[in-house]
């Protein structure tokens, strides 16, 4: 497989640099990571385009205090961090939900909760919503927003391509199947969700509460609808009152090595908790 | 150098056929192409239990394409007239600047636009705005360079003598371009609708931004439609198995149509006119 070569040869190349670099930093970072001569090389990330941006700024990080490691992080979706790590093409699996019994070969380390927020567009005066009234909306059994508090307008129902761990989250709250959502837009990422709902006004949608926060702040055209009377925020999500949430997990195969090791333990460390509340996601406390 | 160039690409387009052939066939193998005619649905899964029809797919693309097409042409054909016969000098270069900007402008940004000027507008007729309508004008939008290019340089390749006799028998601008121009430059004036329908076919950036992306096949303008190129770009990422198998059958297909469209210009290339 060409990626595996190259990247092999890379690592050989960083591990020079590498071991230099680590044994002046020891040092200067002092922090809770291994012999600091052993960090070296390129860390592979992939999985859920809701957790890539945090680690990202994660790994850009972590190089700071390591010179010699590269991190790489692609998105793809939970599932692809899931066959990665399992096929070797990544030592880290971005899995933005819990990991299922048959999952069981791999190992999870929490990083974070997110919550999934039903947003609307801005005008839509509707001033909450229940599990069930969100139910009949996304199976067609609701049409109009007149039937759930709002104006007299057709909704306009957006849902996410199957596949994303934010749509497996949303319908397993829920309780409906794949096939059941009558969506008259389907669309990609937290993003595409966001501009979509933003530019029509009897949308319905749902993304990350994180992506919907920032947006919300950004003065984009949207608006968070509390869930079964409890207001969509990232409090909420901490504080475990909200209804509608999720883990975002780091996983590994058994043959996690130091630096990859290393690597999530700094994820996990207070230092990464301005990052990750940063990315409007909740820390999880103890750790 | 010129021969181990077309060497080099030859291979590569032909290795890139292989691989989507060798990647398609478990599709080919557990699915058929009977039942991606006949499943009725699109319910992927990773074994052959899913649900793969191809049909709505390949309609909503049709569909999106064809309008595209039906809104550029006129304006394509029109403004290489325009710039070519009826505005001299700065006008017609000015025209060609536009047309070569519109040509640069990367799909997304145009996709961008799409969804917050093309969809709202729509939406106001018909709620939700994404929809066939919306695809097709905003594809519009980035096929109409490719037409105006070709126009233009079958429109140009009109011989003067030609046009020199036609106002000699007194012939207004418009009889002459009518009468004159337009037969002659007819098969050009079809290369370029054909390259930009096979430009159309293959956009997806800016078709999954307005298109709705609904896996049915659209009933009115106003539907939501999928496309091709928007099914390999939303699920490919998570797709395993016969899944990805079938995505990588919608490749095959969009190469098939634009092999024949290829075809299909060089076959429609005109032949120099003599006066």
């Amino acid at each position: 497989m060409p990626g595996r070569a190259r990247r092999r040869g890379a690592a050989r190349i960083l591990a020079g640099l590498g071991a230099v670099a680590a044994g002046l930093l020891t040092a200067a970072c002092g922090r809770d990571v291994p012999a600091a001569g052993a960090i070296s090389g390129t860390i592979t990330v992939t999985g859920s385009s809701t957790i890539a941006p945090l680690m990202v700024g994660l790994g850009a990080r972590f190089e700071q205090f390591h010179p010699g490691v590269r991190v790489n992080v692609e998105t793809g979706g939970s599932a692809r961090g899931i066959i990665d790590v399992r096929s070797g093409l990544a030592h880290i699996g971005m899995v933005s939900r819990a990991l299922r019994p048959e999952e069981r070969d791999l190992t999870a380390h929490l990083l974070a909760r997110d919550g999934v927020a039903v947003i609307v567009h801005a005008e839509t005066r509707v001033g909450q919503i229940d599990r069930e009234d969100l139910a009949g909306i996304f199976t067609g059994r609701i049409t109009n927003w007149r039937d759930v508090g709002g104006p007299d307008r057709a909704i306009t129902v957006v849902t996410k391509a199957e596949g994303r761990s934010t749509l497996e989250v949303f319908n397993g709250y829920l309780g409906i199947a794949a096939q059941d959502v009558k969506a008259s837009v389907v669309i990609g990422d937290n993003q595409q969700g966001i501009k979509s709902v933003a530019s029509m006004p009897a949308a319905i949608g749902y993304v990350s509460i994180g992506s919907a926060e920032s947006a919300v702040a950004e003065g984009v055209a949207i608006r968070l609808l509390p869930l079964n009377g409890v207001p969509a925020s990232s409090a909420r999500v901490a504080d475990g009152s909200f209804p509608l949430s999720r883990e975002l997990n780091l996983v590994t195969g058994p043959a996690a090595d130091l630096r990859v090791q290393a690597f999530i333990s700094y994820c996990r460390s207070a230092d990464a908790r301005p990052l990750i509340e940063d990315a409007a996601f909740v820390p999880v406390d103890d750790r | 150098m010129g021969r181990s160039a077309a060497i080099v690409a030859g291979a590569l387009s032909l290795l890139m056929l292989m691989h989507l052939a060798l990647a398609s066939m478990p599709a080919f193998r557990e699915i058929g192409v009977r039942r991606m005619l006949t499943d009725g649905t699109w319910h992927p899964a990773p074994d052959a239990s899913g649900s793969f029809t191809l049909v709505p797919a390949v309609a909503g693309t049709l569909a999106i394409a064809a309008l595209a097409i039906t809104i550029a042409l006129p304006l394509g054909v029109l403004a290489a007239l325009g710039a070519t016969f009826l505005a001299h000098g700065a006008i017609g270069r000015a025209m060609d600047v536009v047309m070569y900007v519109l040509a640069g402008i990367p799909s997304v940004v145009l996709g961008l636009w799409g969804l917050t000027t093309v969809v709202p507008i729509v939406g106001r007729l018909r709620v939700p705005g994404t929809s066939v309508l919306a695809a097709g004008i905003t594809l519009s939008i980035m096929v109409v360079p490719t037409i105006y290019v070709a126009s233009t340089i079958a429109l140009r390749s009109v011989p003067r003598p030609i046009l020199d006799a036609a106002r000699a028998m007194g012939l207004s601008r418009w009889a002459t371009i009518r009468s004159a121009v337009l037969p002659l430059a007819r098969p050009g004036l079809a290369v370029g609708a054909v390259l930009a329908l096979a430009r159309a076919l293959g956009e997806t950036m800016a078709v999954v931004m307005v298109a709705g992306n609904v896996a049915a096949i659209p009933r009115s303008l106003f539907d939501p439609a999928r496309t091709l190129t928007a099914a390999i770009a939303l699920e490919m990422a998570y797709a395993t198995g016969t899944h990805r198998a079938m995505l990588y059958t919608c490749g095959v297909l969009l190469m098939v149509v634009s092999a024949v469209l290829i075809l299909l210009t060089r076959r429609l290339m005109p032949e120099p006119v003599h006066a």
